[in-house]
């Protein structure tokens, strides 16, 4: 197979033109006419994001699927599909491999050399911008639509979710009560806890909860003493961050847990994790859930 | 009695013998590199499209297919990299080896791979809210830009705490090394602490390592980085070898030994510097490929300098080439590869070496 660029003069060719090759930027330059044009619906897409993945399905848009990324567990089928890996540690040559014509992620995706790379191979490349409110999940919608020329069910489906998130939100303005949660996030390793500006964090406000914890930004072990002082009324967990801590029963014997209000009644809610925080269609389920079931255990 | 002109009368490999091994497995592994790939070109066509690529450089209208975007800008400067970070690695680990005349040296002993990870560290976690200015002026350089500073920076004060009177005392440079090593992972660590979700992630994947960042610029600037370390290098090969015997034994030869250990330390930081700052943390070639010489070739630095160099780009540029084809289309972080292939490797080799080191 490789005799070619064994022999002397194929090597010599090579050698040569990686040598001269040093000097590429203006070849990329030249060949990067494609991401221009006018926009027609991706023959062959790529999702970098659960969301994102779960919209093209709802489109009815998944025969136009040819990879997606870790993150894309829903549904079942989106499983089954090529993955391109973690959506921070693309590679450019797996994913241009796929032959996309388009590829729609969140602003995670990257790094943005890989990204450069697959633009400059002519495919289209639109990222929704991730910023944990209603109007990323309408704009996963909207771009899908646009991407796989579905604009018209994509409009429909848009309608029917705004309804269903202004019912949901509804519902939870007529809440009297907002319990105090806090949310553990324990996917590997020690156990976290969510403050502000976390997904999870945006997902409690739209569900009518009190973060218990609301002095620091973004993720931090547990301890006991945070936790006596955050005095959760009901914990929030992800399915498969309480099979990670070895069940129900194992979570609750943690000692810091003892000092809670949510111990007594071993309150705890727990939700799919990326039904819970993928912030796609599912998220005005996933706020009604949370809300019904948080508020359940102070009734 | 032809085999013999290879060999040295202690039945290692003759200089030129070696190196000429050394280039051939450089070779070999270019062209393993260059034929696999997750994007499916088919190795007859690459001559071609290198020569295709070539005279669009001179700007000859050349029909380019997506093959040739693939190849010339994706996969052709990775290789390449592959190459400038494997001989930069292994080229520093000799140096370090024989400045310390210790075989268990690697470059990370001078602080310019923690260095590195520091200021990448404090690139990716405080790089947009605290230090606004960072990417406003570098752009995307910020991380390499920071990183490489960083790995010279520290490779400074160690070797500024390694000074006695004005001599360098390898012994303290070594534990200064040591110390500002468990500085520097303290505050990655504290780093990871107060970093989001997302900083932390994005912090361990450049811990682990990728030629995944492998533009065509940072080609250009790691290639001359390593190549100007490597002609570097190549003249402290005679002085190096005369530390071996021991510093007062090299004085009386008269060579100038503080000279040679700063410019040491100097060449490695370089190198690694420029290596670790685009591509984060390789491990283990800068241990791995000065072994390797030693043992085929015996401890001249002659040999061992430029033998290290060729055999640790050809170690990464097949580790790559792994790390790109065995779960595609995703990737495999390359720091792991080099270690599962590496040190296997070299254990393998010890084990059937074991009456000559």
């Amino acid at each position: 197979m490789n005799d070619i660029l064994l022999s002397r003069r194929g090597g010599l060719q090579w050698l040569g033109g990686a040598a001269l090759a040093s000097a590429m930027p203006a070849f990329a330059q030249n060949s990067a006419q494609a991401s221009t044009q006018s926009i027609s619906p991706a023959r062959r897409l790529v999702s970098l994001s659960g969301a994102l993945t779960e919209v093209v399905y709802l489109l009815n848009a998944q025969s136009l699927l040819v990879g997606t990324d870790t993150t894309s567990l829903f549904p079942e089928a989106a499983q089954k599909t090529a993955k391109v890996g973690y959506v921070r540690q693309l590679s450019a040559e797996g994913l241009l491999s796929l032959k996309p014509d388009a590829v729609v992620g969140t602003s995670d995706a990257g790094p943005p050399v890989v990204l450069d790379q697959i633009r400059q191979a002519g495919v289209r490349v639109a990222l929704v911008k991730a910023q944990h409110n209603w109007a990323e999940v309408q704009e996963k919608v909207k771009v899908v639509g646009r991407e796989t020329g579905r604009t018209a069910d994509a409009d429909k489906l848009l309608a029917q979710l705004d309804a269903q998130w202004s019912a949901v939100q509804a519902q939870v303005a007529k809440a009297q009560r907002k319990p105090r949660v806090l949310f553990v996030l324990a996917h590997s390793g020690s156990p976290q806890v969510a403050g502000r500006g976390t997904a999870a964090n945006a997902l409690m406000e739209y569900a009518g909860c009190a973060n218990a914890i609301n002095q620091f930004d973004g993720y931090k072990p547990l301890t006991a003493e945070a936790m006596a002082s955050a005095a959760p009324e009901v914990i929030v967990i992800t399915t498969q961050g309480i099979d990670a801590m070895g069940g129900e029963m194992a979570f609750w014997k943690r000692p810091e847990l003892a000092l809670t209000p949510a111990f007594a009644k071993k309150a705890l809610v727990t939700l799919e994790a990326s039904h819970l925080l993928g912030f796609g269609p599912r998220l005005p389920t996933a706020v009604q859930a949370l809300h019904m079931r948080s508020l359940q255990w102070v009734a | 009695m032809a085999a013999s002109r290879w060999r040295t009368p202690a039945g290692r490999l003759s200089r030129s013998a070696a190196l000429l091994l050394g280039a051939v497995l450089v070779l070999l592994a270019m062209v393993w590199g260059a034929a696999s790939g997750a994007y499916a070109i088919a190795p007859a066509q690459l001559p071609g499209i290198v020569w295709d690529g070539a005279r669009s450089l001179f700007g000859s209208a050349v029909e380019t297919g997506p093959e040739h975007l693939v190849f010339l800008n994706i996969r052709l400067p990775r290789l390449l990299m592959g190459v400038a970070a494997g001989a930069g690695l292994g080229l520093a680990g000799a140096l370090m080896q024989g400045l310390f005349r210790n075989p268990l040296a690697d470059p990370g002993l001078i602080g310019v791979s923690s260095g590195a990870a520091l200021a990448a560290g404090i690139t990716i976690v405080l790089g947009g809210m605290y230090l606004p200015w960072l990417p406003r002026h570098l752009g995307s350089w910020a991380l390499v830009v920071m990183a490489f500073g960083g790995g010279l920076a520290v490779t400074a004060v160690v070797y500024v705490l390694g000074q006695v009177q004005g001599t360098t005392r390898i012994g303290l440079m070594l534990l200064a090394g040591i110390a500002i090593n468990a500085l520097a992972g303290a505050g990655l660590g504290f780093l990871s602490f107060i970093s989001t979700d997302e900083q932390l992630r994005n912090l361990q994947m450049w811990l682990l390592g990728s030629l995944g960042a492998s533009r065509w610029s940072a080609v250009g600037l790691v290639g001359a980085a390593v190549a100007l370390s490597t002609l570097a290098a190549l003249v402290l090969a005679r002085p190096l070898n005369a530390i071996a015997l021991g510093e007062a034994q090299a004085n009386l030869l008269g060579v100038a030994v503080e000279k040679t250990k700063r410019r040491a330390v100097m060449v490695a930081a370089l190198a690694v510097g420029a290596v670790t700052a685009t591509t984060g943390i390789i491990g283990f070639i800068g241990l791995v490929a000065p072994h390797w010489v030693r043992l085929i070739a015996g401890p001249d630095h002659r040999v061992v300098l430029p033998g290290s160099a060729l055999l640790g780009a050809a170690l990464v540029v097949s580790a790559d080439a792994v790390a790109r084809t065995l779960v595609k289309p995703a990737e495999l972080p390359l720091g792991v590869l080099t270690a599962f292939i590496g040190v296997p490797l070299f254990l393998a080799m010890l084990r059937q070496f074991r009456s000559k080191v």
